[in-house]
């Protein structure tokens, strides 16, 4: 049950952005990709969907390589949320939710409810688009996702262009997916929210893969350092407001980290 | 739904008012003497025409819909393929050839040429992940100004005035003095073209969120760029062939239709098909009752109607509230 990247390698036009990259997301976990611009996190992501085929390696899904499965057998397995939030039609959010069910090719209306209950959305379900704010319409886009019901989610960069608590709520979420047994992947600019809301980092660098592993080895302040140009400490929160946390029912973690950057190197 | 239904009813009642409506104003509630001509005139002049009417713009407002759900984009138009202009463009061959009585099968082949045309670029473009649709596009723009040069070369170059005369009239579309013979021809193609149009309206609304969203979504993106230019093909191709040139039609169409859907582009080829015949056969019946020396032609009344329509279209999309 796992999503492998086997010694990928992409090229895009003449430029290779991809080498040599491998790695194995579990189920159950959030695996964050992070990087800095150009390394190449948006074309793992789509490989890993199978939207862009590697050169050389393979993705495989349970062992399957994911260029021979058939389109909607992928499509039903495997749930993409793309960068942005575009949507060309001024369509009402149950619509956009329903187009979820097109890898099922049926019209199922259990899951899509289901998806609008889990992202709170009921009360915007006949709102057309373009009636919602930033936020909403993030959560509509995810609820599209979830209606497919798909056992992987990879969504990239979902929480950008969020503010914070929509951030954090989002980033809730997609957790507790993560928990409910999907595996999800998401491209993260945030370094500390992948830190506080990720099962596993993997970090690139030029196409390379730079780390791989639980996220306080993966984001340690070497690694940032050397990928990113930049001094960074990382601090952690106080007693007091990881008794706040655990009482929210966020993440794990020991306490909430905040990256403090102190300059180039 | 209620789209379907009231353009439907629309339908139900326009048909018999444009069989009454002409230079001889039938009453249909006379009879005796006159009957016998009166029924000539409705079986073998008017019937075919309205029927003609409702095919040609049922043809062009499914094609428009289609063609804005998958471009995503509201101003576009079955013409920006190239299809319409090259149908044109073979039936303008017949006039210079003189065998105008082949003029549907040459059009037909001129849409033939474009669909197989577009077939093959299609088949090098959509490979890869973006830019395939603006390329694709292009080369569609790029097929319909050659199409676009190569008739006004044949306009110039017209074997006599006769042929001349007849081209210019030709291109701006009319229905006037059709047989059953046309109905025979664009009716079945019309309604195959509209057919596949409806085998591709599911993936026309995974397009609404992106080309990548869509192909994550199980979307083939080359079966739909086939079903669509087969589709357009058909229903605009066979338009143009008993037609001629008839613009703004699948333009317009899907505008009036959008806000009485839940503007999903599937949700839209249906009632457009039935606003395209409304607006067609409205478009007809009146140019065949206004007071002029010559019968105005039906492309050039629809252009005018829908020249300022289009206008009044890009200043509300400025406004933003499209």
């Amino acid at each position: 049950m796992t999503l492998c990247a086997n010694s990928v390698m992409l090229e895009r036009g003449e430029v290779q952005v991809l080498r040599d990259i491998s790695a194995a997301m579990q189920p159950g976990e959030i695996t964050a990709i992070v990087g800095p611009n150009g390394a190449g996190k948006s074309s793992l992501l789509m490989a890993l969907t199978g939207l862009l085929t590697p050169g050389a390696g393979n993705v495989t899904l349970d062992g399957d390589d994911i260029a021979d499965l058939p389109l909607r057998q992928r499509g039903r397995a495997i749930g993409y949320l793309p960068q942005g939030a575009d949507i060309a039609w001024d369509v009402a959010v149950q619509s956009v939710v329903a187009l979820g069910r097109m890898p099922h090719g049926d019209t199922l209306i259990a899951p899509v409810d289901a998806a609008i209950a889990a992202l709170d959305l009921e009360v915007l379900r006949k709102r057309p688009i373009s009636q919602l704010s930033g936020g909403e319409r993030a959560r509509v886009l995810l609820a599209r996702v979830l209606a497919g019901q798909p056992r992987w989610i990879l969504a990239d960069e979902p929480l950008a262009a969020l503010d914070l608590s929509h951030q954090l709520n989002l980033a809730g979420h997609l957790k507790t997916c993560a928990k409910g047994g999907a595996g999800v992947v998401i491209v993260l600019h945030d370094l500390a929210l992948a830190r506080n809301y990720a099962d596993r980092v993997i970090v690139l660098d030029k196409g390379t893969l730079a780390a791989d592993g639980p996220p306080e080895a993966a984001l340690a302040e070497d690694i940032i350092e050397r990928v990113w140009n930049i001094q960074a400490r990382w601090v952690q929160s106080g007693a007091d407001a990881v008794s706040a946390q655990e009482n929210e029912g966020a993440p794990n973690n020991p306490g909430q980290h905040a990256l403090i950057t102190l300059g180039p190197v | 739904m209620r789209a379907n239904l009231l353009f439907a009813g629309l339908l139900a009642v326009l048909l018999p008012l444009s069989l009454l409506a002409g230079r001889v104003w039938i009453d249909p509630f006379g009879g005796g003497s006159g009957a016998a001509n009166t029924a000539l005139i409705l079986m073998e002049l008017r019937l075919p025409r309205a029927v003609l009417a409702v095919v040609v713009g049922a043809g062009l407002g499914a094609a428009g819909a289609a063609m804005q759900g998958y471009l995503r984009n509201p101003l576009a138009d079955p013409g920006l393929f190239g299809i319409a202009p090259m149908a044109a463009l073979g039936a303008v061959a017949s006039f210079w050839l003189g065998m105008t009585w082949s003029l549907p099968v040459f059009a037909l082949a001129g849409a033939g040429l474009a669909m197989a045309l577009l077939a093959l670029i299609a088949g090098r473009t959509s490979s890869g992940a973006g830019g395939g649709l603006a390329l694709f596009t292009l080369a569609g723009l790029m097929i319909a100004s050659l199409a676009g040069a190569l008739t006004a070369l044949a306009i110039t170059m017209a074997p006599n005035a006769f042929a001349l005369s007849q081209i210019v009239l030709w291109l701006n579309g009319a229905l006037t003095d059709r047989s059953w013979d046309e109905v025979w021809i664009a009716a079945p193609l019309t309604l195959a073209g509209i057919g596949v149009l409806l085998v591709a309206a599911r993936s026309l609304d995974a397009l609404t969120l992106g080309e990548e969203a869509a192909r994550s979504m199980g979307i083939d993106p080359r079966r739909l760029l086939f079903l669509l230019v087969v589709g357009v093909g058909l229903s605009v191709g066979a338009g143009v062939a008993v037609a001629g040139i008839i613009g703004f039609v699948g333009l317009i169409v899907p505008h009036l239709v959008r806000p009485l859907t839940n503007r999903m582009p599937s949700a839209l080829i249906v009632p457009s098909a039935l606003a395209g015949a409304c607006l067609v056969l409205t478009a007809d019946s009146a140019v065949r009752v206004l007071p002029l020396v010559t019968e105005l032609r039906l492309g050039i009344a629809l252009s005018l109607i829908g020249a300022p329509f289009f206008l009044w279209l890009l200043i509300r999309m400025r406004r933003g509230t499209l």
